[in-house]
């Protein structure tokens, strides 16, 4: 499992990419890469192609992002989820909270 | 060498002269056969097999001139010197002692000195040539063993790299070896849940280096292909594989697609091989760039398994080669090149010719010259799975048989819970029930929150209510931690039961826990899904099984997964 992160050009979007599993062991490597980001960043991208599964606290941990992102106003996009990490994502409806793509 | 002593055989009519020199010959140390004329000496080489032969030349019955022909064809390949004995000293007569077969002559009056000198010098000749004729039978005779070791391994090869379902008929393909081994690996397996997986890997070198990877690469695509595994999963392992066996500079460029016939669309993973190309019917071209280093490189934390996904209609077709398609030389080493390529997939009218087209120009394009690598080429088609020519498949029935009627119970105490995660372990067993490994994913999640459960809250008596804040939320997995090395009495048991239904079956997992339990009957009444940042894990269960039940004191759960193959 590791994380690792990067930014657009003029620092406002961040991409946070998550390898291997998504699961409570992560929480302070993903908590860190946003909240360690500087103030510009506007919206968030998860990237999730090579994210091999995720559990329910990632969920929880997910979420603890959008709150920090700002809410109902976040701008929090999943991307290119596999096809268990999509189910368990529309199971719990994230895509009510969520841009998947 | 001098001392050696040999059998000499000396022919001569002249009773005097022989024992003259048979007393000579006695004195060095030799044994000696003695005959009067050439019949006899014929008589007496094949009677005693002399290593070296003294000939007069001029002998009634049979002379010397043909007693050596004779001789010499006698001694077939061994070395057997003939030294002719003559008083004639004319140049014609001592070269007519030569032609005949003779090795040298010796002139009467015999020198006892020149005498010893020139047998022991053919005696050193004899012994060179016996060992250079050993040497020779031993060198034809490893070759031999060689070639025919090289020829099982050969087959052995074939059958394991080549095998599958290359057969099937929507895949073309061309193998051409460059040696008797060759560098390319080219692989079809079809997938126990419909669809099929194709593996096209080309060595770094040619020949055993080359062969021996393929082995593993092949055992681990069609292994875990029969049970299920997807293609990124099938990926990682023959990397890890690779990257483990091979030495440092040794890899293999592949790529690999999963064809859905169902759903009419492929996935492309391409490491280091060129271009793959997808040829619709419509005659549109897409090139499919490879991004990844080549199989056998990274280590597993930094594999990468991103792939390309197209939608496939029927008749679309899909193309990989190894490199050795585009740098094919011609005789005057130029490439046949890329562009070369292309040019036969817009000049193509019927996409059915366009392989055959392929391979007919590249092969009048290097003309007679022998190839300089390998050329590997394959052409995967999209047409309804029914139509594939694979009914009966071994592959297919294989995967079929297993065990889906069992039972067990596997309890953890103490100081195993704080080390230990069972979770491969369980599924490990669990995914031997043929076909279930389609739905890993949701068997992995079911197991996974349900062990969770049983450890956080049940065994070190977390609560789920500090997560509904952010702090919280940390705190949770701080005080998890803590717990969890300070802990020493508790166990979860596990008792998972599977039972076949006509189609697919039912997983009935059972957890049981040495915590306190909880009011399950005032949780479940309580609704609340997608607040705060907890309480997930078990509206999940409840979507994927089809019953989920506390019981006793809140400390066990049952839950029940009915699945159907797809």
């Amino acid at each position: 499992m590791s994380i690792t992160t990067s930014k657009s050009a003029d620092g406002s979007v961040i991409n946070i990419r998550i390898q291997g599993r998504f699961d409570f062991s992560s929480h302070q490597e993903f908590r860190d890469a946003y909240e360690n980001a500087d103030d510009n960043v506007r919206e968030y991208l998860i990237d999730m192609s090579e994210t091999s599964y995720l559990d329910s606290s990632a969920l929880g941990m997910l979420l603890l992002l959008r709150d920090f992102a700002g809410g109902d106003a976040a701008k929090v996009s999943i991307t290119n989820c596999n096809h268990d990490v999509k189910k368990i994502l529309t199971i719990s409806n994230f895509e009510q909270l969520f841009s998947i793509k | 060498m001098s001392n050696e002593s040999l059998k000499i055989l000396i022919a001569d009519d002249n009773d005097t002269d022989r024992m003259i020199l048979q007393a000579i010959v006695k004195r060095q140390g030799h044994q000696v056969v003695a005959a009067r004329d050439g019949a006899e000496a014929v008589e007496k080489f094949r009677e005693t097999a002399p290593q070296i032969v003294l000939l007069d030349a001029l002998m009634p019955r049979m002379d010397g001139f043909e007693a050596a022909e004779i001789i010499k064809k006698m001694a077939g390949e061994e070395l057997v010197p003939i030294i002719f004995l003559t008083s004639l000293t004319d140049a014609e007569s001592l070269a007519r002692c030569v032609d005949a077969g003779g090795d040298d002559f010796l002139s009467k009056p015999y020198n006892q000195i020149i005498l010893q000198a020139k047998i022991n010098a053919f005696n050193r000749m004899r012994i060179m040539h016996s060992t250079l004729q050993e040497q020779r039978d031993q060198i034809a005779e490893n070759n031999e063993h060689l070639l025919q070791e090289q020829q099982v391994a050969k087959t052995v090869f074939d059958n394991v790299a080549h095998m599958g379902c290359l057969h099937a008929r929507n895949i073309k393909h061309l193998l051409s070896p460059l040696s008797v081994f060759n560098g390319d690996v080219l692989l079809a397996c079809q997938k126990p849940s419909g669809g099929m997986h194709v593996l096209l890997g080309d060595f770094t070198g040619h020949g055993l280096p080359a062969a021996i990877g393929a082995m593993p690469l092949a055992e681990i695509f069609y292994g875990m292909t029969n049970k299920g595994f997807n293609m990124t999963d099938v990926l990682r392992e023959i990397n890890q594989k690779l990257k483990q066996i091979l030495p440092v500079g040794f890899f293999c460029c592949s790529c690999m697609i999963d064809l859905d016939f169902e759903n009419q669309d492929i996935e492309v993973w391409i490491g280091g091989l060129p271009d793959a190309i997808l040829y619709r019917s419509s005659g549109e071209i897409i090139r499919i760039k490879s991004n990844h280093l080549p199989l056998g490189v990274l280590s597993t934390e930094r594999f990468k398994t991103e792939t390309y996904q197209y939608e496939m209609g029927m008749g679309d077709r899909f193309y990989m080669w190894s490199d050795g398609i585009i740098e094919s030389r011609n005789i005057s080493g130029d490439m046949f090149g890329e562009s070369r390529v292309l040019d036969l997939f817009d000049r193509n009218h019927v996409p059915e010719q366009l392989f055959g087209e392929i391979q007919s120009s590249v092969q009048q394009f290097i003309g007679e010259k022998e190839y300089d690598d390998d050329l590997t080429m394959v052409e995967v088609a999209m047409m309804p799975e029914s139509e594939l020519g694979l009914e009966g498949s071994q592959v297919g029935k294989s995967a079929l048989i297993g065990p889906v009627n069992w039972h067990f119970t596997y309890e953890m105490r103490n100081e195993t819970l704080r080390e230990f995660n069972p979770l491969p372990l369980l599924l490990h067993v669990i995914m031997e029930v043929p076909g279930l490994r389609t739905f890993s994913g949701q068997v992995y999640t079911m197991l996974a929150e349900l062990m969770s459960n049983a450890l956080e809250h049940g065994v070190l008596g977390l609560d789920s209510k500090m997560k509904e804040t952010p702090a919280g939320f940390a705190a949770y997995y701080m005080s998890r931690a803590e717990r969890l090395k300070d802990f020493s009495q508790g166990w979860i048991r596990v008792s998972v039961d599977h039972q076949p239904l006509e189609k697919g079956g039912v997983l009935m997992v059972r957890v049981e826990d040495s915590g306190e339990g909880f009011d399950y009957e005032k949780f479940e009444s309580k609704s609340n899904l997608n607040k705060g940042y907890c309480g997930r894990g078990i509206p999940l269960i409840g979507n994927l099984c089809r019953r989920v039940e506390y019981l006793g004191k809140g400390n066990i759960v049952e839950v029940e997964f009915e699945w159907r193959p797809e």
